[in-house]
C-alpha cells in the first residue's frame, strides 16, 4: 500500500527548512516532491533598494557559511559591470580567504554527516579540530563567520609577513590530521556500510540536473569553476577538479563518493593557500580605498556583468546591471544547492525512510555559528570572553533599569 | 570552440534574428590567462532554436541559472548558460538574452532540452509573470500559497510589490 510521509519544513532529521513529501511504498521511496521558499527573504529584492557597498554586506549573509563566496562573486558581477580592475595581491587574498572557508566548510559538513548516522563521537572530533581553521580566520580578518573582507575593487585587509607562519603552521595540522581522517571516514566499516551504495546519482543525471559542486564531481563529471573558468588567482593556480577515481577506481556517485570529494578537497585547499602564500605579488590591496569615491563610479557606471565563484557547495552565480543610479537595477543571486535540488530526486528515490537524513544531507546543508565577538580597531586586537560578554549585558540591563526608575 | 566561434555558429545559422553579439575578454591576476564571456541579445522566435544549437556544441550545457529585468515594456530574460565545461580554463559563459512584451509575456519551455531548468523557470513564472509555455510543473517555488495573484516581486510597474505589503520593521512599535 502507498502511502505519504512529509518531512519538514522543521524537522530533527534536516538541518535546513526544506519540505520534502515522500510517496512511500513500505519502506522504500516511490517518489519525492520537494518544496522550497520557507526561508525565502526577499533578499534580491531588498538589494536593489541599497547601494553596491551595502549589498556586499547583505550578500555575505545570504549563506551562513558562504559568507566569502557570495561577495566574491557579487564584487566580480559588479566589477564586470562597472569595468573596476582588481589588484593582483587583492585577487590572491580573495583567494585564500576562499580556500580557508571551503576547509571550514567541508570539516564541518563531516561532522554533520556523521551525526546523520549517529556516529557523534566523530562529530564531536570533527568540530574540534575545525576551530583551528576558524582560529585562523578570525586571526586574518576579525571574526570567525562574516568576515567583511571583501570590498569591491579589492579587499579590505592585507596579510602581512608577520601573520604567515600562524597560517602555516594551521596547514601543516591539517596536513598531519589527514590520514586520520581518510582512515576514519574511508576505512570505517560502520561509515561504510551506511554510505556506500546509498543516494546515488548517476552521472547522466547530474549532467542533466545541472548539479555543481561536489555533489556532480562525486558522479564523475569533472565540473568546478576553479579549473573551468580563468578567474581571479585561481587562473595562475592550475586547480584540478577532483573526483571519486582519485581514491577508487570504480565509483557510483553514491554518498561515500561524496565524502571522497570533499575530504580531498581539502587537501586540494591546503595546497591552494600554500601555493598562494608563495606566489603573492605585492602591491595594493584595493582599486579604490574611498568608499565616497568608489560609490560615485558606481553610481555613474552603467553595464551589466556576471560573476561566478566555486563555493564549498558548488557554483555561486551573480548577475548585475547597473543603470546609473545609486542602486542596482537589478541583482540576482544564485547559490550551488538551487542547482542541487533536482539531484535530491533520483538520489532518494528507492531508498529507504531511514538513508532520509543522511542522503539529504550529502548535498551538504549549513549552520550558521557565532558565539563571541572579537574588535579590531587597526592591528590591535582584543577578543572579547564569555564573562566579559555577560558583564556588560548585565551593565547594560542595570543601566537601563537605572534610566527608567 | 572559442567564443568568435560560437558566435560565428550563431550568426551564420540564424542571420539577423541575432540582434546584438558582444564578446568581452579579460584578464586574470599575474599570468594574465584569459577569459570571455560571451553575450547575445536574440530574437524570441528562434529562442527554443537556439538552445538546440547550444545542445549541439555540448551535450548538456551547464544552465547557471535565468534572472530577469523589467525594462518598461518588456521583460528581458537572461539565460546564463555555460559549455566547455570539465577542461582546464576552457569554459566559457554564454548569456543569451530575449525579450518578451509585457502585452504577451510568453516564453517556451526548455525543461525538455535540458532538466535542470525546471527551477529557475518556476522561479521566472511567479516573480516576473512571465508564462512559461509547456512547463512540466507549473506550481509555486518559493513565494508562498497565500501569496496574492497577479503580484510579481521583481516587476518594477503597478504589479511589482505594493506599498501597502511592505513591513518596516524598524518603524514597528
Amino acid at each position: 500500500m502507498k502511502y505519504t510521509l512529509p518531512i519538514g519544513p522543521v524537522h530533527p532529521a534536516l538541518k535546513e527548512p526544506v519540505l520534502f513529501e515522500f510517496e512511500l511504498n513500505g519502506e522504500r521511496i516511490a517518489n519525492v516532491d520537494i518544496k522550497l521558499g520557507q526561508v525565502h527573504r526577499g533578499i534580491e529584492w531588498a538589494g536593489m533598494r541599497r547601494n553596491p557597498v551595502q549589498i556586499l554586506y547583505l550578500a555575505e549573509r545570504i549563506c551562513g557559511i558562504c559568507s566569502v563566496s557570495h561577495p566574491f562573486a557579487f564584487s566580480m558581477a559588479v566589477e564586470n559591470a562597472a569595468g573596476i580592475e582588481v589588484p593582483e595581491r587583492a585577487e590572491y587574498i580573495r583567494v585564500i580567504m576562499a580556500e580557508l572557508e571551503r576547509i571550514h566548510s567541508h570539516i564541518l559538513w563531516a561532522g554533520v554527516a556523521a551525526h546523520e548516522i549517529g556516529f557523534d563521537t566523530v562529530l564531536y572530533l570533527t568540530w574540534r579540530v575545525r576551530e583551528k581553521v576558524l582560529d585562523i580566520i578570525e586571526y586574518l580578518t576579525g571574526n570567525r563567520i562574516n568576515k567583511a573582507i571583501f570590498m569591491i575593487g579589492g579587499v579590505r585587509r592585507d596579510i602581512t609577513k608577520e601573520q604567515i607562519p600562524k597560517v602555516r603552521e594551521a596547514l601543516d595540522y591539517y596536513k598531519g590530521l589527514f590520514n586520520k581522517l581518510v582512515k576514519i571516514f574511508l576505512h570505517d566499516k560502520t561509515i561504510k556500510m551506511r554510505t556506500e551504495h546509498v543516494g546515488i546519482l548517476t552521472k547522466e543525471d547530474a549532467l542533466k540536473t545541472c548539479a555543481v559542486g561536489p555533489t556532480t564531481r562525486a558522479s564523475g563529471v569533472p565540473k568546478d569553476v576553479r579549473q573551468d573558468y580563468a578567474y581571479s588567482a585561481y587562473a595562475d593556480l592550475n586547480v584540478k577538479a577532483i573526483t571519486p577515481d582519485i581514491y577508487r577506481k570504480k565509483f557510483a556517485g553514491d554518498v561515500y563518493d561524496r565524502i571522497i570529494v570533499r575530504l580531498f578537497e581539502v587537501k586540494q585547499s591546503i595546497q591552494i593557500i600554500e601555493q598562494c602564500i608563495e606566489n603573492m605579488p605585492g602591491g595594493e590591496i584595493v582599486s579604490e580605498p574611498k568608499i565616497p569615491k568608489l560609490l560615485a563610479i558606481l553610481k555613474k557606471a552603467v553595464g551589466e556583468g556576471i560573476g561566478r565563484h566555486e563555493a564549498p557547495r558548488g557554483e555561486v552565480f551573480h548577475y548585475v546591471k547597473l543603470d546609473g543610479k545609486e542602486a542596482p537595477y537589478t541583482w540576482k543571486a544564485r547559490a550551488p544547492t538551487y542547482n542541487n535540488v533536482l539531484a535530491w530526486i533520483p538520489m532518494l528515490k528507492g531508498e529507504q525512510i531511514a538513508d532520509i537524513p543522511i542522503v539529504a544531507a550529502s548535498t551538504d546543508p549549513c549552520i550558521s555559528c557565532t558565539n563571541r565577538v572579537s574588535v579590531i580597531k587597526g592591528r590591535n586586537k582584543y577578543t572579547l570572553t564569555k564573562e566579559e560578554l555577560h558583564k556588560l549585558s548585565v551593565e547594560k540591563t542595570r543601566g537601563m533599569r537605572n534610566g527608567i526608575l | 570552440m572559442t567564443p568568435e566561434q560560437i558566435v560565428y555558429r550563431f550568426k551564420s545559422q540564424f542571420g539577423d534574428k541575432i540582434k546584438t553579439v558582444k564578446i568581452e575578454t579579460k584578464e586574470a591576476a599575474v599570468k594574465k590567462n584569459k577569459f570571455s564571456i560571451v553575450w547575445l541579445r536574440i530574437d524570441r522566435e528562434i529562442f527554443r532554436d537556439a538552445v538546440k544549437t547550444l545542445t549541439d556544441i555540448q551535450q548538456f550545457p551547464h544552465l547557471s541559472v535565468v534572472s530577469g529585468n523589467d525594462l518598461g515594456d518588456e521583460i528581458e530574460l537572461l539565460y546564463h548558460f555555460t559549455v566547455n565545461y570539465g577542461e582546464h580554463l576552457k569554459e566559457i559563459p554564454v548569456n543569451i538574452c530575449v525579450s518578451v512584451p509585457k502585452s504577451d509575456p510568453k516564453i517556451p519551455s526548455i525543461c525538455d532540452l535540458i532538466p535542470g531548468a525546471l527551477i529557475t523557470e518556476r522561479e521566472k513564472q511567479e516573480m516576473l509573470g512571465v508564462e512559461v509555455e509547456n512547463i512540466p510543473d507549473s506550481r509555486r517555488i518559493f513565494v508562498p500559497d497565500d501569496f496574492p495573484e497577479n503580484v510579481y516581486p521583481w516587476r518594477k510597474d503597478e504589479k511589482g510589490i505594493p506599498e501597502s505589503m511592505i513591513k518596516k520593521l524598524y518603524e514597528v512599535k
